[in-house]
C-alpha cells in the first residue's frame, strides 16, 4: 500500500519535473542547404542530450535557405554559396562558415585506381567544357605520363539539381579557366555544354560507377563512402595533391578571412602549396537585429557549442572542422554584429 | 373544402404531412448546396491555381515574351532561359511511353478478358493493380540501379549497331550508351502507365455483351476476329479513354523521370542521348534556384506543362465526342 503510494508520487513528481524541462526547452528553426544537413542533425542530437534544446533544421536547399531567413521565417539560413558584403548589407544579415567540405573528381577508367591520375583546373575545365573529347588527349597524357590511358570518348556527368557543390565546382573552373568564365560561368546550376545530368550527389556517382570512361564531381564524403576512383589536383602553387581532411584544411587556413567582409571568401584555388583547390565552406546567415531575440540567443549558443564540441563528429562524417584561428575571429564578429534592441551582443 | 371534408383529425395528419415533406425538401435543398459547393470549389481551386502560375510567370513572359517556346538555352548563370527542351522532352518520353503501354496494356486486358485461364485471371488482375500503386520515387530509383544498366548493357549497344547504316534510324539511335536518356525514360513512363491503359480496357471490355461475342463464335469466327471485329470496335471510346489518361499520367511524371532522364536542357536527335522534361526540369531545379527571374522561368515552364495537359486531353475528349456520335450514326 505504502510502497505504491510511493511509486505514483515519483511518478507524478518526475512528470513534473519533465514539464518543466520541455517548457523551458527552446526550438532553434533553421532552414536551407543540403550539403551540411548530416552534421547539422548529429550536432543537434548531442546539442539536445546536453541542453535539452530542440534544433528543428528543414535541408530544403541553399536557395530556399536565403529566402526563408530573408523573410524571417526561420532562425537562421543556411548556403553553400555566401551572400556578397552588398547583399548582406541589403537585407540587414550576418554571414559566416560553419563545417567545410572538399569536392573531388571521381572518374571510372579501366585500369586506373584511385589517386593514380592526375589533372590541373585548365584540363578538368576542357573536359567539363567538351572541349577535351578522348582519355588519351595530349592536355591529360602531359599530367600522367606514367599512366595508360585508353581513347575512349569521355563520358562527363554532372549534377541536374541546383546545389552547392555545382556553384563550387563552377567558381573554381571560372577561376583557373577564362574560357569556362565567359562561356559557362558559375551558379547552383550552369549550362552544361556537354554530359548527363544526375540528381544529387548519390546520382552522379551511381552513373559515374556504371558508365566507363566517365567523369563527375561530387563531395569528398561520397567518394571515401562509395570508395570511388578520384582524380588528385594540381593547386595554384603547382603542387599536386590527394583530396584529404589536412588538405582541405590547409585551403581554409590559407585563405584570406580577416580581409573578407562577411567571411565572402570562397575556398576554390587558395593559395598555400598542400591546399586542395576545389575546398568548399557551407554557410549560416541570421539577421544583425533578430526580431526573436531569443531564440537568435539560442541558435548562437548551439554553434557556440558545435564549435567547441564539434570537431569529432564532422570528421566522422568525412566534414572539416573550421581552423580555431578561424573560430575566434567568428566569434569575434558575433559580439561587434548581432545585436538585440538595446544594442547589447546577444552572446557574452 | 378538401379540409372540411376530411375533418379535425386528417387536418392534423396533413399538417404533420406537410411539415415532413417541407423537411424533406428542406434535406435535399442543403445536400444540393453542399454537393454544388464542393463542385464548384474545384473550379475555384483550378482558378486559383491558373491565376497563381500566371502571376508568377509574369515576370519571365515580360522578360522573354514568345522566345520562352522557341529557344533552346536554359542559363541560369547569364538568366536567359528558353522552354523548348523540356517541352520536347516531355512531348517525345510521354510518347514512347504510349507506344509501350497502349500495346501492351490492352493486350493485357484482352488476355485477363478473353483468353485467361480463369485460375489466373485474379493473380495477373491484382499484378496490375499493384504495379499502379508503386509509388514513383521506386521507379526512379529501379530505373536507375537496375533498369538503366541494364538498357545500357543490352539494348543500346545491339541498337547502335543495327541501325547504324540506315539512314533516320541512325540517327535515333547514335551516340554513347549511357544507359540514362530519353529512351529509357520513356520506357520507364511506359511501364509506369501500363495498369492504367490495362485496368481501364478490361473494365470496358467486360462490358462487351456476351451475346454478340456467342453470335460472333457461332459464325465460326476465332478469338482473334471476335477481338479485332466486335470486342475492339464496342468498346473503342473507352479503351482511348484509358490511354488519354494514361498519356496525362506520363506527361506529368516526375520523380520517376528526373532520375533516369539524364537531365540535359538539350535537344539531340538521338533518343539514347540525355534530355529533360518540364516536371524534372522544375523538380531538380526549383529548390536552388536564386533569383527572381529563374523562379519565376520555372514556375512559367509549369504554366506550359497545364496548358500542355489541357490541350491534350481536350483534344482527347474531342476526339472521344467524335468517335461516339460516329457510332451513333
Amino acid at each position: 500500500m505504502n510502497f505504491s503510494f510511493l511509486r505514483t508520487a515519483l511518478a507524478a513528481a518526475t512528470l513534473s519535473l519533465a514539464v518543466c524541462a520541455s517548457a523551458d526547452a527552446a526550438t532553434i528553426t533553421g532552414a536551407g542547404a543540403t550539403f551540411p544537413f548530416p552534421i547539422y542533425a548529429k550536432w543537434a542530437q548531442a546539442y539536445k542530450a546536453v541542453s535539452g534544446n530542440d534544433l528543428n533544421y528543414q535541408s530544403i536547399g541553399s536557395g530556399g535557405g536565403i529566402k526563408q531567413i530573408k523573410a524571417k521565417t526561420v532562425t537562421f539560413g543556411a548556403t553553400d554559396a555566401p551572400l556578397t558584403a552588398d547583399e548582406l548589407a541589403a537585407s540587414g544579415l550576418a554571414q559566416w562558415p560553419m563545417v567545410i567540405g572538399g569536392i573531388v573528381p571521381v572518374l571510372n577508367l579501366d585500369g586506373v585506381n584511385a589517386g593514380e591520375l592526375t589533372l590541373d583546373g585548365p584540363t578538368l575545365a576542357k573536359i567539363f567544357s567538351g572541349a577535351i573529347k578522348t582519355w588519351d588527349d595530349p592536355a591529360i597524357q602531359k599530367l600522367n605520363s606514367g599512366v595508360k590511358l585508353p581513347s575512349a570518348a569521355i563520358a562527363v556527368v554532372h549534377r541536374s539539381d541546383g546545389s552547392g557543390t555545382t556553384f563550387n565546382f563552377t567558381n573554381y573552373l571560372s577561376k583557373v579557366s577564362p574560357d569556362w568564365k565567359n562561356s559557362v560561368g558559375v551558379n547552383t546550376a550552369v549550362e552544361w555544354p556537354v554530359g548527363i545530368g544526375a540528381k544529387g550527389n548519390e546520382g552522379v556517382a551511381n552513373n559515374v560507377v556504371q558508365t566507363k570512361n566517365s567523369i563527375g564531381y561530387i563531395e569528398y564524403a561520397y567518394a571515401m563512402q562509395n570508395k570511388m576512383t578520384y582524380a588528385k589536383m594540381i593547386n595554384q602553387a603547382g603542387k599536386t595533391v590527394a583530396p584529404s581532411i589536412s588538405s582541405f584544411q590547409a585551403a581554409a587556413g590559407n585563405a584570406d578571412w580577416e580581409h573578407a567582409p562577411g567571411f565572402y571568401q570562397i575556398l576554390t584555388d587558395q593559395p598555400g602549396a598542400g591546399s586542395w583547390p576545389i575546398t568548399a565552406a557551407t554557410f549560416i546567415l541570421m539577421p544583425k537585429a533578430p526580431q526573436d531575440v531569443a531564440a537568435a540567443k539560442e541558435a548562437l549558443k548551439f554553434f557556440d557549442w558545435a564549435f567547441a564540441n564539434g570537431a569529432k563528429s564532422a570528421e566522422e562524417l568525412d566534414y572539416i572542422p573550421l581552423p580555431s584561428s578561424l573560430i575566434a575571429l567568428i566569434k569575434k564578429t558575433w559580439a561587434s554584429d548581432i545585436k538585440d534592441t538595446d544594442g547589447k551582443a546577444l552572446l557574452n | 373544402m378538401v379540409d372540411v371534408a376530411i375533418g379535425d383529425v386528417g387536418r392534423d395528419r396533413a399538417q404533420k404531412l406537410a411539415k415532413t415533406l417541407s423537411w424533406l425538401k428542406l434535406q435535399d435543398d442543403g445536400f444540393r448546396l453542399l454537393t454544388l459547393s464542393a463542385a464548384i470549389a474545384v473550379l475555384l481551386i483550378l482558378g486559383g491555381v491558373i491565376a497563381s502560375l500566371v502571376v508568377g510567370s509574369l515576370p519571365a513572359i515580360r522578360a522573354f515574351g514568345f522566345d520562352f517556346l522557341t529557344v533552346q538555352t536554359w542559363n541560369p548563370v547569364t538568366e536567359k532561359f528558353g522552354a523548348l527542351p523540356a517541352i520536347y522532352g516531355t512531348l517525345v518520353t510521354a510518347l514512347i511511353a504510349l507506344l509501350v503501354a497502349a500495346p501492351v496494356g490492352v493486350g493485357i486486358a484482352i488476355f485477363l478478358t478473353e483468353l485467361c485461364p480463369y485460375i489466373l485471371r485474379r493473380p495477373i488482375g491484382i499484378g496490375v493493380e499493384l504495379l499502379a500503386g508503386i509509388p514513383s520515387i521506386i521507379y526512379g530509383i529501379w530505373g536507375l540501379f537496375l533498369f538503366a544498366p541494364a538498357v545500357q548493357k543490352y539494348v543500346q549497344p545491339p541498337l547502335i549497331a543495327a541501325f547504324g547504316d540506315v539512314p533516320i534510324l541512325s540517327t535515333l539511335f547514335a551516340g554513347p550508351p549511357y544507359g540514362i536518356g530519353i529512351l529509357t525514360a520513356g520506357f520507364i513512363l511506359g511501364i509506369m502507365v501500363i495498369p492504367f491503359v490495362a485496368s481501364i480496357s478490361r473494365d470496358v471490355f467486360e462490358t462487351v455483351p456476351a451475346v454478340l461475342k456467342e453470335a460472333a463464335y457461332g459464325q465460326g469466327c476465332n478469338t482473334w476476329e471476335v477481338v479485332r471485329f466486335i470486342v475492339i470496335p464496342y468498346t473503342r471510346t473507352g479503351v482511348i479513354g484509358g490511354v488519354m489518361l494514361a498519356l496525362g499520367r506520363a506527361l506529368g511524371e516526375t520523380m520517376a523521370v528526373t532520375f533516369v532522364i539524364g537531365n540535359a536542357h538539350r535537344i539531340a536527335g538521338s533518343l539514347l542521348a540525355p534530355g529533360t522534361t518540364i516536371s524534372a526540369t522544375i523538380a531538380n531545379e526549383f529548390t536552388e534556384a536564386v533569383g527572381d527571374l529563374y523562379t519565376s522561368a520555372l514556375i512559367e515552364l509549369g504554366l506550359i506543362l497545364f496548358f500542355i495537359t489541357f490541350f491534350i486531353l481536350a483534344a482527347a475528349r474531342l476526339l472521344l465526342m467524335r468517335l461516339e456520335r460516329q457510332a451513333g450514326a
